[in-house]
């Protein structure tokens, strides 16, 4: 009996609630779009339309050669050579960055002593530094005036200098990275599981031993995913490189002298498009390595 | 023993990076500070280049302080709507829609400068306003805000708090301002002094969308590095970095702040 009089009741309750469970997800869709639609309007309208027509461009007959501009970029050795070379001092860099700063980072969130803090701020404030900043600091170092000229002035009675040359731009490319490498590995040595480490130890482990079959494994992916992001900053730095001299044959400074110096603007486009995709693969793998950190770059 | 021997060769290790990392940052300091660089200290201390900084590219640093506040008051406007609508999307949406949004950062400056030149470039008064550099500073530091908001929206218990708000009579609006809002406060501080550093030092898209009336901070850097004697050169690095490195603190600080209250 008590069954039976509920019966109503029970099927009024579950049909209103099957409804509000049908108009909820559509309300809140609606509610997610409309919180997003501000900037989405803005991305839309000031990057994507501009960027496809960017992709667009660089397929156009580059000036010189009359063909598709992405064409004379796999086919002219000036590009090419320009493609390689950025790549180049990229790649060496990260590598160097993640081999420096892997090491000190790792001592730094391992030891405990005085002024420990100190070292830490000095080796992660630059990260805020722009390119151009990064560019002046090495002339500071390797420039007409520089540390080493007036070292060697003073040794040898004449001023090196390496500034103005690649080694000039690896030092720039070197002197941001190291930052956010140490940021990054010492965030992953904190979340390392330290008993492993002493389990390998009690079962004889040698310290080199761990570090090769433990610690490294360990950190693997935040290596991987910072040197990924150096990696990208390195190859769109165009502040640095400008600092540093216009005559450097690099992607940045090529598509800045296509736009600016001959007005050649399929080119210039093509090889935006070049340089982006590269730098957006980059950091995709380091996003899906590591999740989270956003490279800025410099 | 043999420890020991180990931990001075790291720490001489370290503390031979430490140098390279702050050797050009002093020399860059005291050459802003000394009357005459090639003479060297002995030369004396003076504030002079300072002075002449000041007299020279005052309207930069104003330019530049003015386009991050503008970029920050927008960053919020439209970022913290944003990166609600992410947490409330479905998954595969907000994935999709975040890795669109990073695009401009995961893209080097120099092409997003382009494309915004080429497609925009030839509304003149547009191109020369400083609000053309706005657009791209904009760009480029809007990830930064939602991704800051929505990692403190997502352990911020969000849905529960809304639920128990609209069980008690509360309409969206009067929910948005008073529980999602205040409860992502400290997301919207570390982004907003993220989007503000940020801002104050780009250089890579501001180079290609400036003016001869439209310069920036760094812009003027750049100016200064290629035309200025060092010691101008290096004061103005020297009021660059007294502008950054507080609020480098800051973003320090503001990250234990929320590390603490989670």
């Amino acid at each position: 009996m008590k069954a039976v009089s509920k019966q109503p009741y029970g099927a009024a309750s579950s049909l209103t609630h099957r409804v509000a469970l049908a108009s909820q997800p559509r309300r809140q869709n609606l509610i997610a779009l409309c919180a997003l639609l501000p900037a989405l309007v803005v991305f839309c309208a000031f990057w994507l339309l501009p960027f496809s027509r960017l992709i667009v461009m660089g397929a156009e007959a580059d000036r010189s050669s009359g063909i598709s501009a992405y064409l004379t970029i796999l086919t002219h050795r000036q590009y090419l050579i320009s493609l390689v070379t950025t790549v180049g001092i990229s790649l060496v860099v990260s590598i160097t960055a993640v081999a420096i700063a892997g090491i000190a980072g790792f001592f730094l969130a391992r030891q405990r002593f005085f002024g420990k803090a100190v070292l830490v701020a000095i080796l992660t404030f630059p990260l805020a530094f722009p390119g151009v900043v990064v560019g002046f600091l090495v002339i500071m170092l390797g420039g007409r005036q520089g540390a080493l000229a007036q070292a060697s002035l003073w040794l040898f009675g004449e001023r090196w200098m390496f500034a103005y040359s690649l080694a000039g731009l690896f030092i720039g490319y070197l002197y941001f990275s190291i930052p956010r490498v140490i940021t990054t590995v010492m965030a992953a040595c904190d979340n390392l599981d330290q008993s492993l480490e002493e389990a390998a130890r009690s079962l004889g482990a040698n310290t080199w031993q761990v570090t090769k079959d433990v610690i490294i494994p360990g950190i693997a992916p935040a290596l991987l995913s910072t040197g990924a992001i150096c990696f990208a900053t390195s190859m769109g730095a165009f502040g640095t490189a400008f600092t540093l001299g216009t005559r450097l044959s690099i992607l940045p400074l090529n598509i800045y002298g296509e736009f600016t110096n001959y007005a050649n603007f399929a080119m210039a486009a093509a090889l935006s498009v070049v340089l982006g995709v590269i730098t957006w693969i980059a950091l995709s793998i380091a996003r899906r390595l590591a999740g989270g950190n956003l490279g800025a770059s410099a | 023993m043999k420890s020991r021997l180990r931990f001075t060769l790291q720490l001489g290790f370290t503390l031979l990076v430490c140098l390279f990392m702050i050797v050009p940052v002093a020399m860059s300091v005291m050459a802003g500070l000394t009357e005459n660089y090639f003479v060297g200290l002995q030369s004396g201390l003076t504030l002079r280049w300072v002075n002449e900084v000041w007299q020279l590219y005052s309207d930069t640093i104003w330019l530049s302080i003015k386009l991050a506040l503008a970029c920050l008051l927008i960053t919020i406007l439209i970022g913290v709507p944003a990166a609600y609508g992410l947490l409330r999307s479905r998954r595969r949406w907000a994935n999709a829609i975040e890795e669109l949004l990073l695009l401009p950062v995961a893209v080097p400056g120099l092409a997003t400068a382009l494309a915004l030149l080429l497609a925009y470039g030839s509304y003149r008064e547009f191109r020369g306003s400083w609000l053309f550099i706005l657009v791209g500073h904009v760009l480029f530091t809007l990830p930064f805000m939602v991704r800051a908001v929505l990692s403190v929206m997502q352990t911020a218990n969000l849905p529960q708090l809304e639920e128990a708000a609209a069980s008690l009579g509360a309409n969206f609006r009067q929910r948005f301002f008073a529980v999602v809002v205040p409860n992502c406060m400290s997301g919207v501080l570390a982004g907003a002094l993220m989007v503000v550093t940020l801002s104050i030092g780009e250089f890579n898209i501001t180079w290609m969308l400036h003016t001869p009336l439209t310069k920036t901070l760094p812009v003027g850097l750049a100016d200064s590095y290629a035309s200025m004697r060092l010691e101008i050169g290096s004061a103005y690095t020297l009021i660059f970095l007294m502008m950054v490195v507080p609020l480098l603190v800051a973003i320090q600080w503001a990250g234990r702040f929320t590390r603490q209250r989670r």
